[in-house]
């Protein structure tokens, strides 16, 4: 039975080029209080463009109302429970997005005085130190914008640092359960990838590992826990493995909300690892972006972090040292997504100590309890223990023609967003769940009577389940026909 | 729900970890704050920072008046809390605003495709040069010194670990544009690519058909950059460009100290399949209603792992969503009116100073501090809560007497009065 939702009235809304008519507009400007500059006399006639072709021209009120309506059609953290696997999708809370707003930081200039900017490097120095108490690392950038970004800084760093002892190596090694992401990163980081397959516990399997380790690899990019939800055991094995060939271990902080406060990256062996300030520290994902890629490396990768970085000068202020011979570069302009940075310690600062452990202790909860309600029902992919998610297999379900997309489409229907589908690749079918610990268990007590109920569906209408959904304003979407003959503009017809 | 789980406390969740992996200490962090303390800290740095100054820096990011409307509809949950939209069905709301941000790009730019945003600008004009590698096969890309010093450095990155080539070359020295016959001298059937900004790092509008008929020449691309998107307001699009990699912070992003802001991508139709990045496609669903999904993720890592594109798995949607909203709020009037005053009032503000360059400039320009230093003047300038302009020598150490300065609607008359006062003193 459904019990989250019902269907209810939303509104038809055209494009916003549709709704255009001349002369509409929901602007205006102040009075100029200086002479107008004749366009084509300052900037020479053929440089000046006739008008923005196609451009809209709404109101006020049409503007607010085209895209409050067209958030009707979307789900959010907001509306209820986001099981995205890896993904980490919490509570994001607003006194965060305020303080981000307060004008003295969300109009600080990069290049205003240093002497006017000691709030803003305060509060980067204040994290990146915050972030080496929570890693363990000994030092951590912050200009990264993303996950894969901080990847591709984090792998350059190995680059420059085996560099420095006179042979970068050419290999990096990826264990099948990665995110795609890491080999992408690899490959424009100038490596190859070899991948390793995991063991029947979905670890990194130590005899495989040696097997592909000579001295041409740089490094391990691995994920802990691993993208199964499973704390890897044997991964002071594996960093020691690494490390007495010479090479080095990246890990890929995308699952930090199962270790925060429990266990340390940098305690268990990792050089270098990024975190994904947007999943862990709960600044919002925005529908994709912005989010920020938090860097932390042991001390001997110190010297080759992006420049510029933050130090003391000797009158006690902050200042930004430039005078970095041996580090990679920049990696992008300025000092990083601040606003994003300031949302990432406002919640370090809620939460303090304890607060981040329970909140660790939390996801662990509930992620291990959803396993526990559910694992009647459908596969669970690994039996090792959970940690913040569970990986399920469809395997089950498929046995009647019901594949993992096709129930996530019907978790649409009780009003859930679904877990993530086909992911991580090693597991057939995958059903990948992570509630995180901002979830109440009333919420988690009906995601898991849907996927029940659900399963039942399978049973006796799966017909039910393989056209969902049903409910939502827009049924399956034709992704294939999307792609067939890509239009990714609005042109007039 | 320990009992459902069978566990006695929340400690048994992770007893099955290694000894050797378990932190056995508390966190070494200070106590949970209130909301109230949480305020109070973050005010208590914003007032460490300028604050009731004017201030007449550009250089990349631009201090631009922002319609309440944006942050309104970028605080909606259903927008600040979603997900990249994979689930089409539940996220037509994010997908059909991409789309619309996709179609304003292309407008704004004159191009054919552009994806759904990319980190910053800075970011974008690597992935620019790495997909006109991809598109010419070739490994030597030429980006010009007028373009902004940070990007360039960022393309330096990527060259360097990447084990491709980035050289620069020259600008003119009367004019502030690119120096023509050194770019032709270092083009050859190497050359991936040429990089150009326009309006330039100095403020000067650059001839893109130009600069794109040479490239074309000798079979390289033409990468247009751009760090302030009002000029295009204005500014004839770079239709002749084969890649246009820009920076939309000027459209209702504050500069927050450098970020997060949302870059630009945009090509011709016949490179879609070579661009980075998200795509969002228009189809429809399966009782026949237009929809939109995410489209081309063959190009994308999450599906091509090694064989990608490039590693970007983020977009900055939520950015992307405030700009689309600017550009709502403006529309076809607005932009070219917003885009006229900035151009006003940086004419002003250059009046009776000496430009060090002749070309012409949208809303900023480089000036030639005389008699005294750049930062002897921001320092006079400073007493008086004015920021000043940017001191050149720091990226140009032949332009140690300049200052890049920066006017747009913002600017307040009596302001750009102090700064011409200082600047003529």
């Amino acid at each position: 039975m459904i019990r989250k939702s019902r269907s209810h009235i939303t509104q038809n809304e055209p494009l916003l080029f549709e709704m255009s008519s001349p002369g509409k507009k929901g602007y205006q400007l102040p009075e100029l209080d200086v002479p107008e500059v004749d366009p084509a006399a300052a900037l020479g006639a053929a440089s000046v463009r006739a008008e923005i072709e196609g451009f809209p021209e709404v109101s006020e009120v049409e503007t607010l109302r085209h895209f409050t309506r067209l958030s009707t059609w979307n789900y959010g953290i907001d509306l209820g429970l986001f099981p995205l696997g890896s993904c980490t999708m919490k509570y994001n809370p607003r006194i965060n997005e305020v303080v981000a707003r307060i004008d003295g930081l969300a109009w600080a200039h990069p290049y205003q005085p240093e002497s006017l900017s000691q709030g803003a490097m305060e509060i980067i120095a204040e994290l990146e130190a915050s972030l080496v108490e929570i890693l363990g690392m000994d030092a951590v950038t912050l200009q990264p914008a993303a996950g894969a970004h901080g990847e591709y800084t984090g792998i350059m760093l190995i680059r420059a640092y085996l560099e420095s002892l006179g042979n970068p190596r050419r290999v990096v090694l990826v264990p099948d359960s990665a995110h795609g992401t890491n080999p992408a990163t690899a490959v424009i980081a100038g490596y190859e990838v070899r991948n390793i397959t995991s063991n029947e516990q979905g670890m990194v399997d130590l005899g495989a590992l040696e097997n592909s380790l000579d001295d041409t690899v740089a490094a391990l990019m691995v994920t802990n826990p691993n993208t199964l939800g499973v704390f890897d055991e044997n991964i002071a094995k594996v960093c020691a493995l690494m490390h007495s060939k010479g090479a080095q271990v990246y890990m890929d902080g995308a699952n930090m909300n199962a270790l925060v406060g429990l266990s340390r990256p940098g305690d268990f062996g990792i050089d270098v690892l990024h975190a994904n300030l947007h999943k862990t520290f709960s600044t919002p994902h925005g529908g994709g972006g912005p989010g920020a890629g938090a860097v932390g490396v042991r001390s001997h990768l110190e010297p080759f972090l992006p420049h510029p970085r933050l130090r003391k000068n000797a009158a006690g202020a902050w200042t930004w040292d430039y005078d970095r011979p041996r580090s990679i570069g920049r990696v992008k302009a300025f000092y990083g997504n601040f606003g994003v940075l300031v949302r990432a310690l406002a919640y370090i600062l809620a939460h303090g100590s304890a607060g981040l452990r329970n909140a660790t202790l939390d996801a662990l909860l509930n992620a291990n309890y959803i396993r526990k309600l559910l694992e009647p029902h459908y596969q669970i992919a690994y039996p090792a223990p959970s940690m913040h998610e569970c990986v399920f297999s469809d395997s089950r379900q498929a046995a009647k023609g019901v594949r993992t997309g096709d129930i996530a489409k019907r978790l649409i229907d009780y009003g859930f967003h679904p877990y993530t589908v086909s992911f991580p690749l090693i597991v057939h079918g995958a059903m990948m769940i992570e509630p995180t610990e901002t979830e109440p268990k009333q919420e988690l007590d009906l995601f898991c009577d849907a996927l029940i109920s659900i399963a039942q569906e399978i049973e006796t209408d799966p017909q039910l389940v393989l056209t969902a959904p049903h409910l939502t304003r827009t049924s399956r979407v034709d992704e294939v026909a999307a792609a067939r003959k890509p239009v990714v503009r609005w042109q007039r017809p | 729900m320990l009992d459902v789980c069978g566990l006695r406390s929340l400690e048994d969740l992770y007893a099955h970890l290694p000894a050797e992996t378990k932190l056995d200490r508390p966190l070494a962090l200070p106590r949970g704050k209130s909301e109230y303390e949480i305020l109070d800290y973050f005010k208590c740095r914003a007032a460490e920072n300028a604050s009731d100054y004017a201030s007449f820096l550009g250089a990349g990011i631009y201090a631009h008046y922002r319609p309440v409307l944006c942050d309104v509809v970028a605080s909606r949950g259903e927008f600040l809390t979603s997900y990249t939209p994979y689930q089409a069905e539940i996220a037509q709301g994010t997908l059909t605003t991409i789309f619309e941000f996709q179609t304003m790009v292309c407008q704004l730019t004159g191009m054919e495709v552009a994806n759904a945003s990319m980190y910053c600008g800075s970011t974008a004009v690597p992935e620019a040069a790495l997909m006109a590698m991809r598109i010419t096969g070739r490994e030597r890309v030429l980006v010009a010194r007028s373009v902004h010093p940070e990007y360039r450095e960022v393309l330096d990155t990527s060259a360097r670990n990447g084990r491709w080539h980035a050289a620069t070359f020259g600008y003119d020295e009367t004019s502030g544009r690119i120096d023509v016959a050194g770019l032709e001298s270092m083009l050859n059937a190497g050359t991936a690519c040429v990089i150009v900004q326009s309006p330039n790092f100095f403020g000067v509008v650059e001839q893109i058909k130009e600069a794109a008929e040479l490239a074309h020449k000798h079979g390289a691309l033409l990468v247009m950059v751009f760090t302030e998107a009002v000029s295009l307001g204005l500014l004839e699009p770079p239709r002749e460009a084969d890649i246009v990699a820009g920076e939309l912070q000027s459209f209702a992003i504050t500069p927050s100290y450098g970020g997060p802001f949302a870059g630009i991508l945009a090509t011709r139709e016949k490179f879609i399949r070579q661009i980075p990045g998200r795509l969002v496609g228009l189809t429809k669903d399966a009782a026949g209603n237009r929809a939109f999904c995410l489209t081309l993720s063959t190009r994308e890592q999450h599906i091509r792992r090694e064989k990608a594109t490039s590693n970007i798995c983020t977009n900055q949607a939520l950015i992307a969503l405030m700009a689309t909203v600017f550009m709502s709020v403006y529309g076809k009037a607005g932009l070219r009116e917003l885009a006229g005053q900035n151009l006003a009032k940086a004419h002003y503000l250059a009046g009776g100073s000496e430009q060090k360059f002749d070309a012409p400039f949208f809303n900023e320009f480089t000036v030639e501090c005389r008699g005294r230093s750049p930062e002897a003047v921001n320092a006079a300038l400073l007493e008086k809560k004015v920021i000043g302009g940017l001191p050149l020598g720091r990226f140009y150490p032949e332009l140690s007497n300049c200052m890049l300065l920066c006017a747009t609607e913002m600017s307040r008359r009596a302001d750009m009065d102090l700064v011409r006062e200082a600047l003529q003193a």
